[in-house]
């Protein structure tokens, strides 16, 4: 048994942990670890996506116990592919904020590490309450992180935020417990076969412990009615906190994704088709929303936030066509969508750089320093977040559209996904002007840092990335392609976890096997 | 047995919803540590109310509770314990900066009163 999938949880957990320690130490060598670590489990995320890409989901059995009954790590092509999206992102936005950022804050480093942990443990789990234990992870140290700087509008953003997941949390357990009452398992895979088997008097129960997870993961992933949480969180986070932030949104996108094609999938009995009455019109209402509250921002981190949401609509769009190719379409979007929100977000923190006072406010301010650049930097985020071709977002707009072509309501998804994309346009366009051209004399001179060498390295580094998804559409498209189709057939993923055979025990209160 | 844990979770979670909603951080607090007790109740007994039953395999043991439940309900108590925990620290930090212990930092009442002066 190989010990790959295991690496990307334990480096950043340990080299974490020895930065606790060392919270003396000189801020070098801090970044040394925190860089040194998030190369190293970089180099094992792709190791372990060039194993995943042949089918085969990599398992990880924990102390090695059989599978119902130990906790497993499970890497099929999904996980593998968010796995190098969260290291690409975690590379990217810690160059960002080694030039200066990570310096407000004692704890950034270790926060970030933890938080990077929670995100490969989400990615990687294949056991419902190890979920639990590692979203936990990820939202205690985001709450760290959300309120490194400790100013007041922080600390309340993060009050807030912090409040409604740990409400959700609660009802999180109860769900996950409410399935195990009923099933006796927590193992997903397992979970798999024994809601398909459950008495019909319990169908019931399986149904709300599904709806409630479902629910706790809308509020992660900030759908609609769920979202209020997030604008006040992400823009008055710290700039490259809120762009790792682009992916926080994404686990739950990812653990709904997982949940239904696993778990909760129609098949013959369509008693478990939990979704799809709400995911539509939900993804539709969440991706409106979201681009009006853009286009009604005050703040350029504001704007971004609500595009955070919109894109969530627009790839929760994507899985409610359902489908191989609604899936593929969804995820090309979700990896599209999580590099230029990340973007949008440090290009804005040197737009409020290079602007004083008036900081990343939309009404005009002094004449912006460096212009020319970072004019260029927010043109390519606003195109692409928009969706204009050649960018990524054309890209990815055009293969939902696609995707969605012999649904029945495709007129309906057309116009909303249509209609948004010329809001967030018109949107980016208004922020890009007011910010770039409309400027009155300063009363003082700014002092903010310019944009440093590392910090344009870092953008370039994330843009790049979006380009590539253009360049290489082909095999990214194939890949995704690939996902949907293994998601789509969730008999590998039970086969390599449970094997032939397992899967049967007997609980102490129930006579025989559970199953009628 | 089974009535009375059913209709204690019920009302502790009633409870905990009530006080969640209050605009108050102490308030709130309170309501999101009572929400973890009656997840952590509602835990405990998915595995079943089997008073006197053996966890672990034993010689001789007549019948046995499910040991899985237990452990997640240690879990869960220490996540949410940390959780309340953080939270507390974060009101009370809060409070000092802001000298309100309203969940927006803000008091609708204080705001609401006449300025001394002209």
């Amino acid at each position: 048994m190989t010990h790959l999938p295991a690496v990307p949880i334990i480096v950043p957990a340990l080299a974490a942990a020895l930065l606790l320690i060392l919270h003396r130490a000189p801020i070098v060598m801090k970044r040394a670890i925190g860089i040194g670590a998030t190369v190293t489990f970089g180099i094992a995320v792709l190791a372990i996506f060039a194993e995943a890409r042949s089918g085969a989901p990599l398992v990880y059995r924990l102390g090695n116990w059989p599978s119902p009954f130990g906790i497993v790590l499970v890497a099929d092509r999904l996980s593998a592919f968010m796995l190098l999206l969260t290291a690409s992102l975690a590379l990217a936005v810690l160059l960002y904020a080694v030039q200066g950022w990570d310096a407000r804050g004692k704890l950034f480093h270790p926060l970030f590490l933890f938080q990077v942990m929670g995100l490969n443990g989400a990615f990687l789990t294949g056991d419902l309450f190890n979920l639990f234990v590692f979203f936990e992870i990820l939202l205690i140290a985001s709450y760290g992180l959300a309120m490194e700087g400790l100013e007041v509008e922080r600390l309340r953003a993060t009050l807030h935020y912090a409040a409604i997941n740990i409400a959700a949390s609660s009802i999180f357990l109860i769900a996950v417990s409410l399935l195990y009452g009923v099933t006796g398992t927590l193992n997903m895979a397992h979970l798999a076969e024994r809601v398909a088997e459950v008495r019909a008097e319990d169908v019931g129960l399986v149904r709300a412990g599904g709806l409630l997870l479902l629910g706790v993961f809308a509020v992660k992933a900030a759908v609609f009615p769920l979202y209020f949480w997030l604008p006040a969180a992400y823009s008055h986070a710290l700039a490259p906190v809120a762009a790792l932030f682009a992916i926080m949104t994404k686990v739950g996108v990812y653990a709904i994704i997982r949940v239904t094609t696993l778990i909760f999938t129609g098949g013959e009995d369509a008693v478990m088709e939990l979704t799809a009455p709400w995911l539509l019109p939900v993804a539709l209402t969440t991706l409106t929303l979201g681009t009006l509250g853009a286009l009604g921002a005050q703040r350029l981190a504001t704007m971004t936030a609500y595009l955070t949401i919109a894109s969530v609509g627009m790839i929760l769009t994507g899985v409610a066509t359902g489908g191989s190719k609604g899936l593929a379409a969804a995820l090309y979007y979700l990896a599209h969508s999580t590099l230029v929100i990340a973007v949008l977000f440090l290009v804005g923190d040197l737009l409020r750089r290079g602007r004083g006072a008036t900081g990343d406010q939309l009404h005009p301010g002094p004449p912006l320093r460096h212009a020319a650049p970072l004019g260029l930097a927010f043109l390519f985020a606003g195109s692409t977040v928009a969706g204009i071709p050649p960018s990524s977002g054309f890209l990815g707009k055009l293969i939902i559209l696609q995707s969605t072509m012999n649904g029945l309501s495709v007129v309906l998804i057309w116009t909303v996904i249509l209609v948004t994309s010329v809001l967030t346009l018109a949107a980016c366009s208004r922020a890009g002007s007011i910010v770039l051209w409309n400027y009155v004399e300063p009363d003082q001179p700014t002092h903010d840092r310019p944009p440093r060498t590392g910090e344009w390295i870092a953008l370039a580094g994330l843009a790049g990335c979006s380009m590539g998804l253009v360049i290489f559409a082909a095999p990214v498209t194939q890949y995704a392609d690939e996902v949907g189709t293994q998601l789509t057939s969730r008999e590998s993923y039970i086969e390599a976890v449970l094997g032939s055979g397992s899967g049967d025990f007997v609980r102490p209160y129930a006579k025989g096997k559970v199953t009628p | 047995m089974e009535l009375i844990m059913a209709v204690g979770i019920g009302i502790v979670t009633a409870c905990a919803v009530y006080l969640l909603l209050r605009g108050r951080t102490f308030s709130m607090v309170l309501g999101l540590s009572m929400l973890s007790t009656a997840g952590n109740l509602f835990i405990f007994s998915m595995g079943r109310l089997r008073p006197g039953a053996s966890p672990i395999v034993a010689a001789g043991a007549e019948s046995y509770a499910d040991p899985v439940p237990q452990a997640l309900v240690l879990t869960a108590i220490v996540i949410g314990f940390g959780m309340t925990g953080f939270i507390m620290a974060l009101a009370v930090r809060i409070h000092h900066q802001t000298g309100s212990d309203h969940v927006d930092g803000l008091d609708p009442v204080l705001e609401r009163r006449p300025e001394h002066g002209p």
